[in-house]
């Protein structure tokens, strides 16, 4: 049953990910002119002028001159055999710069999402299990707090504190010693003392929103009468609020996977910027200024596949934990 | 011989006594008592019924035996002295709520069950998974020892294939399997004493009966002390060997059933008995339709299935027919009663005739086919046909004044406005036996009795000439609820209403109706004169429903055989 159920869902991904394939490819299209353009420009800027006739050779070589359709046709079946093209801009194929950056930003996300986990479920079960009391003021204050700080604004202040007061080295993922070196205990290790500043920086307004989550969730599920009933039973309270009333509050926890993946590409572009971070989002904001148009197909594409994988893996943790819903 | 003295010693001597168990809520105006000194007493092998009406503090009575009195509540006086048949006396009031002491008492001594068996188990979790769990936190067993206890159980409440239904979840059990499987749960420790809070207000009469008679089988077998929380005098005469009445936190009187039901002492009790034996019989006010009354409503061969889609092109894979053909006319100054299990279609008919589904078949409301009216055409019948819903407390919208409330069909439709508007909302108030002061008020300042009241008067700002009563009085306390019929009554002689009245409790039909017509699975297996067919009922079907009607008198219990009918095959 299951198994047929996730077969179905991931065959409709196919036409929903060709029809995206359309629209990102027309989203790129859609600012006037090109990357010769933006390119001729900033030529242009450094007084280097192109003559007509070199112009219309460069655009014949990236095969710009053709129509549309042959162009998102070209793109599309090179695609498939999972050939992203050529970045313009960095004269690289596109395959190599997003997978460089990717691995480091799934490794970001993966900790942010382990953080915001570890931090809002026991203050979220606490703050419902006792509403109105200090600690529930003190978590709903820090929270919303943290809900209404920007996040670059936040680890700006993170920065400061961390330079001036502690001496840190903030600021990207590695020392300077390790950025190019092979991976090493070490270099793990460098990684490790670099993470956690991003990881707060990023995890905290989500922790803050899940937090506000898990205790409306469990606020509603506490005065249910299954949990009297557990109650009757002779069942310890830890034990008994643990099992039952968290358990059906945790769904939206398991629906946070579903925007955590496109997160990995799009989110905090100007916190990895501020924190020069070389995750996928500055990258994205690059090739998008620049019109590099595979580049930043491949990135819009990426991102589209990613929302519906992780809502899919959302959707699968959700029929697995939640015996109600229904899959066929 | 000292053995058999001591036996005899420790039988008689109730298993649980409450003693004047006070209980309050502290709230910010100060702690305001619910349970003013309450005392009464359990017995082995007896079934002790706690009468009373919606807060006079039955359920808090429970959980403060248990010690799990809900937050803000606390007790704050008396105490419960339970002695267990093993181990030594404890006065449950006094431990810890949260420590070992009274969690080994709760579930594995003293089991409990609860009204909603749609919402007491986890929805999550299998019925085996719970019922494991309340076994092996009592009893020292292994997994697969306390599955197979577990099994027996379900068995034991007569659940069919108990091995399968350990996997399932609740939601895929009927609301008397839910009950059942609650009632496995509850008994799975062997407990001493049972509370049971209103187990089987929620459910159909039938089903309400086969629980019922589970109960009194397992209390002979177990020997155990049942105390049976109900608002119900029918259950309590076919259940109860004692009955305690409470009103307002106070017990106001206690008594084998025999002679409680014969002689009542106290007012309130007389009352509340009284509200029961009046449903017995058709009500003394009421005006019967001219014989020769036009026909107002004329319905035929009314039908309406609900398809189930499924796949890539939706194609229809399962039909249910909620309305299966049903005809019946209706004439002027009519009532007509509906009656049937859940599940009948006897609410569907009724909101097919509002035309809230689009139903097949003809009705035909004084000569004009409702089914083929268009919007416009349904816009001026909605005038005229009405409906009142069985919940008073989610019909009304907590944000709208008693005024906008009432005011709102007489402003949709264009009738008053202004200060005519005002006088009208007033008139109708008092109409229905209310202050006109209390117009500015919002309906959380009502009980349950008013603000079905004030559902009447929206119901009837528009005269209409007909209305559809969904339930119309299945929320209320029972005396509560003679109040309501009264007024429908009155309402009816008055301005020359018909009714249809849906409802599953055959006293309010017998009172309230001229007419009744029996539905099961979307038919109408008979269909005649009220008293008709409750004295001499023809189809099996409606036997097998009156048989299992609870009837307030204890003197006639097990004198009638009871029987579920299976349906055609």
């Amino acid at each position: 049953m299951i198994w047929r159920y996730i077969l179905k869902r991931i065959l409709w991904m196919v036409p929903f990910l060709f029809g995206v394939s359309i629209v990102a490819f027309l989203l790129i299209q859609a600012p006037p002119g090109d990357y010769l353009t933006t390119y001729i420009a900033k030529l242009g800027e450094s007084n280097e002028v192109l003559d007509q006739a070199s112009i219309e050779n460069l655009r014949a070589r990236f095969g710009l001159d053709q129509p549309l359709y042959v162009q998102y046709f070209k793109w599309v079946s090179r695609l498939l055999v999972g050939d992203f093209g050529m970045s313009f801009e960095w004269r690289q194929p596109v395959s190599d710069l997003v997978w460089g950056r990717m691995g480091l930003t799934l490794c970001l996300s993966m900790a942010t999402l382990l953080f915001t986990w570890a931090v809002a479920f026991p203050i979220g079960v606490y703050s419902a299990v006792r509403k109105y009391s200090f600690g529930d003021y003190l978590a709903t204050t820090l929270g919303f707090i943290g809900l209404a700080t920007p996040n670059f604004l936040l680890a700006l202040i993170l920065m400061y504190i961390g330079v001036v007061h502690f001496g840190a080295d903030v600021g990207g993922l590695f020392s300077n010693e390790y950025k190019n070196a092979p991976w090493s205990m070490a270099k793990v290790w460098d990684l490790a003392k670099h993470l956690w500043l991003p990881v707060v920086v990023l995890g905290t307004s989500a922790t803050a929103s899940l937090i506000r989550i898990m205790r409306a969730n469990l606020l509603d599920e506490l005065n249910k009468p299954y949990v009297d009933t557990a109650r009757a039973k002779g069942l310890s309270e830890f034990w008994l609020i643990m099992k039952y009333p968290v358990r059906v509050a945790l769904n939206p926890f398991v629906s946070t996977i579903g925007w955590v993946l496109p997160n990995l590409v799009s989110g905090a572009v100007v916190t990895a910027i501020v924190l020069s971070l070389p995750t996928a989002g500055p990258l994205m904001l690059q090739a998008l200024l620049a019109q590099d148009m595979y580049l930043a197909g491949a990135f819009v594409l990426m991102l589209s596949s990613l929302t519906v994988i992780g809502m899919l893996l959302s959707d699968i943790l959700l029929v697995l934990l939640d015996p109600r819903v229904k899959y066929d | 011989m000292p053995q058999t003295h001591m036996a005899t010693e420790a039988s008689s001597r109730p298993i649980l006594s409450v003693e004047n168990l006070n209980v309050g809520f502290n709230t910010r105006k100060g702690m305001f008592d619910v349970l003013h000194g309450v005392s009464f007493e359990l017995h082995r092998g007896k079934t002790t019924a706690i009468v009373g009406e919606s807060g006079s503090g039955k359920s808090v009575t429970a959980r403060a035996i248990l010690n799990m009195v809900p937050r803000p509540g606390q007790i704050n006086g008396g105490r419960v002295l339970f002695r267990p048949s093993k181990g030594s006396e404890t006065d449950t009031t006094a431990l810890d709520p949260r420590g070992k002491a009274i969690r080994e008492i709760r579930g594995g001594k003293i089991g409990m069950i609860f009204q909603e068996p749609m919402s007491s188990l986890s929805p999550v979790h299998t019925i085996g998974n719970q019922i494991i769990e309340a076994i092996r936190l009592h009893r020292d067993c292994t997994k697969a020892e306390a599955r197979e206890i577990a099994r027996g159980m379900l068995a034991q409440v007569e659940i069919p294939k108990p091995e399968k239904a350990l996997d399932q979840y609740a939601f895929e059990f009927s609301g008397g399997m839910r009950q059942r499987a609650m009632i496995a749960m509850a008994l799975s420790c062997r407990p001493d004493v049972l509370i049971a809070d209103e187990p089987t207000t929620a459910l159909d009469v039938t089903t309400q009966a086969e629980i019922l008679d589970l109960m009194r089988k397992l209390q002979v077998e177990l020997d155990m002390a049942i105390m049976f929380i109900t608002h119900d005098m029918g259950v309590v005469a076919e259940i109860a060997d004692e009955v305690v009445v409470m009103e307002k936190g106070h017990v106001v009187e206690t008594g084998e059933t025999g002679p409680l039901f014969a002689h009542q002492q106290h007012p309130y009790t007389k009352r509340l008995l009284g509200a029961v034996k009046r449903l017995e019989e058709p009500a003394t006010a009421k005006v019967r339709p001219a014989a020769d009354a036009p026909e107002i409503l004329r319905v035929e061969d009314l039908k309406l299935k609900f398809e189930k889609r499924e796949g890539f092109l939706q194609r229809v894979t399962d039909v249910t027919r909620a309305v299966d053909g049903v005809s019946f006319s209706l004439r002027e100054g009519e009532a007509l009663g509906i009656v049937g299990e859940s599940g009948s279609g006897k609410t569907t008919v009724g909101r097919c005739i509002a035309r809230v589904y689009d139903p097949e078949g003809v009705v035909d409301y004084r000569g004009s086919d409702l089914v083929k009216a268009g919007r416009a055409e349904m816009q001026s019948y909605r005038q005229q046909i009405r409906m009142i819903f069985q919940d008073p407390f989610a019909s009304l919208n907590p944000r709208m004044t008693v005024k906008q409330l009432i005011a709102e069909p007489l402003v949709v439709n264009g009738v008053a406005s202004g200060q005519e508007l005002e006088d009208r909302v007033a008139k109708l108030l008092t109409d229905v036996g209310l202050a006109p002061e209390m117009m500015e008020r919002y309906p959380h300042a009502f009980s349950g009795g008013q603000r079905q009241r004030i559902v009447v008067a929206r119901a009837i700002a528009l005269e209409p000439k007909l209305v559809i009563a969904d339930e119309p009085t299945s929320a209320l306390d029972v005396s509560i609820r003679t109040q309501v019929l009264d007024l429908l009554l009155r309402l009816q002689a008055e301005m020359g209403l018909s009714f249809i009245f849906i409802s599953h409790d055959m006293a309010v039909i017998r009172y309230f109706c001229d007419r009744v017509a029996v539905m099961y699975q979307g038919r109408i297996v008979e269909i005649g004169e009220t008293e008709q067919i409750i004295t001499d009922p023809q189809h099996p079907y409606t036997k097998a429903l009156l048989s299992s009607v609870p009837i307030a008198d204890p003197a006639l219990r097990g004198t009638r055989q009871r029987h579920r009918y299976m349906g055609e095959a």
